[in-house]
């Protein structure tokens, strides 16, 4: 019996998590494309889709290691995109946290923005899931993506390598980037920490080592959570 | 096609294997059911949304393709791209306006 509910929970994850093939997809095919004209071979490219699993973030290590960006740098820079997983394993956490340790250990593998999203979303709609079933439903809503962002990214790798230079490639990451931005912007201190990092990256884009990146990024999160606060203090 | 190091990139991808599973693991692992700082939590909201504009702005602003000079076509096609992002909320929407522009953009002026 409480396996049969468990597996419905599955696939209300999986059905939750499908549309999110339309992003999964496309982004592992881009990011194929650009690891192969950023120099790494179909393994290297695969390995870092599937170990990796974070798009923003292999985006980011990309583009840094064709600036010629010293590799601390590039670590520091790719893993502070990513934080916000770190986010939101913490947000996952009051629901999850009670679950074996083994299940937690792989569930944070797959902890990445659709699955995030779709969880947070039941799992505050359902307060009266059991854990299993707030775990069950989080392996489903991941399951339709993680093996098509890798395949994606293995079609990209092959395909990737044969596209000519007039397509301006140049420009589609950030196109891609620019877009994730719009969706972030759900409240003024979101656009404050924003504007300030666009402002101090251009501010500091002399600074060697691209180190202006990691400087704005910080005066980003500072002016994001500053802004935050005084808008609650103004809240009636 | 650019020449990388080998040991560079799987330094990078070794790296960033190890630390992304820590990002995920540290809470929902090792925190548990412990409260944690507000204000750690207040920082973290704005990492994204900081990053990658920082990220983006001078490459929108000094293409490389172009040598570093501002550049109508990508100008209009990143206004484009964040503009319908922030209307539509959609990504791929986005995605294929900002394209559509800039190689519209790329066609009419060359």
């Amino acid at each position: 019996m409480a396996s049969a509910t468990s597996k419905s929970y599955f696939w209300k994850g999986f059905r939750d998590g499908a549309p999110f093939v339309f992003v999964a997809v496309p982004f592992g095919l881009l990011f194929g494309v650009f690891a192969t004209e950023a120099g790494l071979n179909v393994t290297q490219t695969m390995a870092f889709s599937a170990t990796v699993f974070a798009g923003a973030a292999q985006f980011t290590a990309l583009q840094l290691l064709q600036d010629n960006t010293p590799t601390a740098i590039i670590l520091i820079s790719a893993l502070a995109v990513n934080l916000r997983v770190a986010m939101y394993s913490a947000s996952l956490t009051p629901y999850l946290g009670k679950a074996p340790l083994w299940q937690r250990a792989c569930a944070a593998y797959l902890i990445v923005d659709q699955s995030y999203a779709c969880s947070i979303v039941r799992f505050e709609k359902e307060p009266d899931m059991s854990v299993p079933q707030r775990m069950v439903y989080f392996v489903g809503s991941v399951t339709p993506i993680t093996p098509l962002w890798i395949l994606g990214t293995y079609l990209g790798a092959v395909l990737g390598a044969q596209i000519p230079e007039s397509w301006a490639l140049d420009f589609a990451l950030p196109i891609t980037f620019l877009a994730m931005i719009g969706p972030m912007m759900r409240t003024l201190a979101h656009v404050v920490a924003a504007l300030v990092a666009i402002v101090v990256a251009l501010l500091t884009a002399g600074v060697p080592f691209n180190l202006g990146l990691l400087i704005a990024g910080t005066m980003g999160m500072v002016a994001g959570a500053q802004a935050e606060l005084m808008l609650e203090r103004n809240q009636p | 096609m650019t020449q990388v190091n080998p040991v560079t990139i799987w330094i990078i991808i070794i790296g960033l294997a190890i630390g992304s599973y820590l990002l995920r693991f540290t809470f929902i692992g090792l925190v548990g059911d412990r409260p944690m700082p507000p204000w750690l939590l207040r920082h973290l909201r704005y990492t994204a949304v900081a990053i990658i504009p920082a990220l983006i702005a001078p490459l929108v602003a000094w293409p490389s393709a172009t040598d570093g000079e501002p550049d109508l076509p990508r100008m209009a096609a990143a206004a484009v791209a964040l503009t319908i992002g922030i209307v539509t909320k959609n990504v791929l929407a986005a995605i294929f306006t900002g394209a559509a522009t800039l190689y519209g953009l790329l066609y009419l002026v060359g």
